[in-house]
């Protein structure tokens, strides 16, 4: 049974983001890059039910420009067996969206036929929360979204999946081939240990373009302008609850 | 959605995630999630002021050490023994009056000048609470003029006086012994400007280190220094005692990174030496003097210090090896493959990863399956990230084919990269939350650097836990003994053995801790004694009535 893991690389977390001075986005030039902490933890996702015997092999993939490839390493130095890169060089002013990017991997998962799509539920960059809702739509697969716990019955050809929602955990039970998307609480992602990268030194990254795929990714949004949030105004400390009322009357006009 | 998701992630990603990524990175700072990781963490010795969340932490020590300072009118020294308890107060230093406290609210202000108990007591205690004084006055003076009065008035009064910048230091050097006056600098954090094609940053004394940091970082550039107490500890607290800390390896000492310094001298001169100026060979180079000097000649109140340029690719390596040969051989071949760009090497035994297991909230074992006995963490620093990360990626599985590194791994994002370095950092912060430790900072030639550790084990046995860990970039050992608590038993096992041993070797007793009030009658250790009359002669010179800082750094014989 194969695995298909997307991963997405991204701001790293840990990076104070800034917009660009000319404000068409954010400022990407000479900044840490990583793997989408939500992807991490779907790699681990993958290798572990591996591991536990569910699945023979975990294939990672990504749309990115070449350095994406980096990604695609860290997904096989973290165990995965081998890699389909998509290529796709960003145009900052027409963002590239989770609807193209669920159009790709649906002809990916078609051509290389898993049972199980897994991906992180949201690019921190982006914060969509779309692709594998999207990418679960145009395959007809059902879908498990913010998965905090999977356990997979090869046998039955199931998955249960243990769904983090508002109002707390549901647990609901989807047919193969599905579409996962991972939450926080479900693993602790491994570290790529020094043997595991030596090995994935000789593990193959398969390289395809969008028009290979047969897929049209025009995107129909146009990015105007990006600026930060305003910042936020100092509190106000009062004397009194008088002072209180006359504010909530007067500035704020909730009274 | 996003914000909550943010807090989610943190509370799962823990500390390291708001640990302030300094090593040659934008760092974030999510404020909101910041306190609720960090509510546990938050180090204060002064409650009025606003300071970033890092730095040394315990609750334990903290707690420990106000309540013994609220004790300090009875109980001179939270000592367990040692030097202090043989050094008597100086009846020739004057003791505070109702006058004095007038004059110097008169040219400090009501603010500047405290006497309230609660904030002084805090000021009496160094960070590990184990050094108390018994001061009744702590003067916050805002600019270098006030510093000259204060000093010029208690010269001619002959009151004892403490520098105190960010009371982060190990060696009791901070704190009163007795009642001297603590004049405290945190009010001079200002920076005064930043040269920032050629990296020169002129600052005042009471600048938080980590607040510095940030703010060349702004600009592109990194301090030359980074220690674990970065969230407390002050510039010119560092320049005093020439801080070493973990960036020593790739950017050399302070000695060298420091360009110019403002110093008021006992009798209150203002020398300033403030240059901006790489190369400048007229007359002697006062401000050696100064720099590590543990404020016992002059009190630092400006520093212009060089800040390399912020390199984009930072990657880190946290290694396991078999044996400290390993780890030399390792220091060895990393600095002939990876010289240019390794900008840190340190070393730890599993005594001190368990350690921090145990006590460090937050963190997880990069290497849970290895049971080997020696870690080693590698950071490069560099321009090219792929080229960097290659080359650190070759350099490591040649080593690991070698046999010199058992198992390791290669932190692929910041927050992994954080998590080592909280290891590493959170060594002493674990150490202290076990009750008691005994702290030693040696230079020791690399062959016999673990060989000290070994030693204390077989004399201790198990009255204590021993941990060896440090720059071994640096020959550079922090020795920790751990035990419940302190009793003067343990340290008769412990000192003076050490110190000779390390002297045989023709080691320095403290790399780069300072003497402090801790190792002050042990320099003879280390240096001849023709250096240490020499010493106490530019003592003599600089500061005739002894005001600075007494009772530390030098032997009272030679004084």
């Amino acid at each position: 049974m194969k695995i298909l893991v997307a991963v997405k690389r991204v701001v790293d977390y840990a990076v104070k983001v800034r917009v660009r001075p000319d404000r068409t986005g954010v400022e990407t030039a000479n900044i840490k890059m990583s793997m989408n902490p939500f992807c991490e933890i779907a790699v681990e996702e993958a290798l572990r039910l591996r591991e536990a015997g569910a699945a023979a092999e975990v294939v990672a993939a990504t749309v990115g420009p070449a350095q994406s490839a980096d990604t695609l390493r860290t997904a096989l130095a973290m165990g995965a067996d081998r890699a389909v890169h998509v290529l796709h060089d960003p145009d900052p002013a027409r963002p590239f969206l989770p609807l193209a990017v669920a159009k790709i991997l649906r002809a990916v998962a078609l051509q290389e036929k898993p049972s199980l799509v897994i991906l992180g539920k949201q690019a921190i960059d982006d914060d969509c929360n779309q692709t594998g809702q999207m990418l679960a739509g145009l395959l007809q697969w059902p879908q498990g979204t913010f998965a905090s716990k999977v356990i997979l019955d090869t046998e039955k050809q199931k998955a249960t999946v243990e769904q983090e929602v508002d109002g707390g955990i549901e647990t609901i039970c989807l047919d193969l081939p599905a579409v996962i998307t991972t939450d926080l609480r479900l693993n602790q992602p491994r570290y790529a240990t020094l043997p595991n990268i030596m090995k994935a030194k000789s593990k193959v990254i398969k390289k395809i373009a969008p028009e290979d795929l047969g897929v049209d990714i025009r995107s129909d949004m146009e990015v105007i302008e990006v600026n930060e949030p305003p910042k936020r105004k100092a509190g106000v400390i009062l004397s009194s609850v008088d002072e209180l009322l006359d504010k909530l009357k007067n500035e704020a006009r909730v009274l | 959605m996003a914000r909550r998701e943010a807090a989610r992630l943190l509370r799962r990603l823990g500390p390291l995630a708001v640990e302030s990524w300094t090593r040659g990175m934008p760092h974030s700072q999510h404020e909101s999630a910041n306190r609720i990781v960090n509510s546990c963490r938050r180090f204060h010795w002064i409650p009025s002021l606003q300071r970033p969340l890092c730095g040394p932490t315990t609750s334990g020590g903290i707690y420990e050490g106000q309540s013994s300072a609220k004790k300090a009118c009875e109980v001179q020294k939270h000592t367990f023994g040692s030097a202090a308890t043989h050094i008597q107060r100086n009846p020739a230093y004057s003791e505070l009056n109702s006058d004095d406290v007038s004059y110097f609210k008169s040219i400090l202000g009501e603010n500047g000048v405290v006497q309230d108990e609660d904030r002084v007591a805090v000021a009496n205690v160094d960070w590990m609470g184990k050094y108390s004084g018994a001061s009744q006055l702590l003067l916050l003076p805002k600019n270098t003029t006030e510093v000259s009065k204060i000093l010029s008035y208690c010269n001619t009064r002959r009151l004892a006086v403490v520098p105190q910048g960010g009371n982060t230091g190990l060696v009791g050097g901070s704190v009163p012994v007795y009642d001297e006056v603590i004049v405290g600098l945190s009010g001079m954090d200002k920076i005064i400007s930043f040269d920032n094609v050629n990296g020169i940053l002129t600052c005042e004394a009471g600048c938080v280190l980590e607040n510095l940091s940030n703010f060349v970082e702004n600009e592109g550039f990194i301090m030359p220094l980074d220690l674990g107490a970065k969230g407390s500890c002050h510039i010119g607290g560092n320049v005093s005692t020439n801080a070493g800390g973990l960036r020593f390896i790739r950017y050399g000492s302070l000695h060298g990174s420091v360009l110019g310094l403002e110093v008021v001298l006992a009798d209150g001169t203002i020398l300033d030496m403030l240059t901006t100026l790489r190369k400048d060979n007229t007359g002697y180079d006062l401000k050696h003097l100064f720099i590590g000097s543990e404020g016992s000649l002059g009190v630092v109140t400006k520093i212009s210090v060089l800040t390399p340029a912020k390199l984009p690719s930072t990657n880190v390596a946290f290694l396991s090896c078999n044996d400290y040969k390993s780890c030399q051989k390792l220091l060895l071949a990393a600095r002939r493959s990876l010289g240019e760009i390794l900008s840190a090497f340190e070393f730890m035994d599993h005594h001190c990863i368990d350690l921090a297991m145990r006590h460090l909230e937050g963190v997880h074992n990069p290497l849970p399956a290895s049971p080997y006995k020696f870690y080693v963490l590698i950071e490069i620093t560099g321009s090219d990230e792929s080229y960097d990360k290659t080359k650190l990626e070759a350099f490591l599985l040649r080593s690991m084919e070698d046999g010199l590194v058992a198992d390791g791994v290669i932190a692929q994002d910041i927050s992994q990269a954080s998590n080592f370095w909280r290891i590493r950092e959170g060594i002493s912060e674990a150490s202290v939350k076990v009750g008691a430790v005994y702290k030693y900072d040696l230079s020791i030639p690399v062959e016999k650097l673990y060989d000290i550790v070994e030693e204390m084990r077989c004399r201790l046995g198990d009255s204590a836990e021993v941990l060896g860990y440090g720059h071994l970039g640096d020959g550079n050992l922090h020795l920790n003994i751990v035990s419940s608590k302190y009793d003067d038993n343990t340290l008769e096992r412990i000192e003076p053995f050490v110190y000779e041993w390390t002297s045989a070797q023709r080691g320095s007793i403290s790399a780069e801790h300072g003497l402090g009030l801790m190792k002050a009658e042990k320099i003879h250790y280390s240096k001849s004694p023709e250096a240490v009359q020499l010493m106490a002669s530019i003592k003599k010179l600089l500061d005739p009535n002894s005001i600075l800082n007494p009772y530390k750094v030098l032997p009272q014989s030679v004084l």
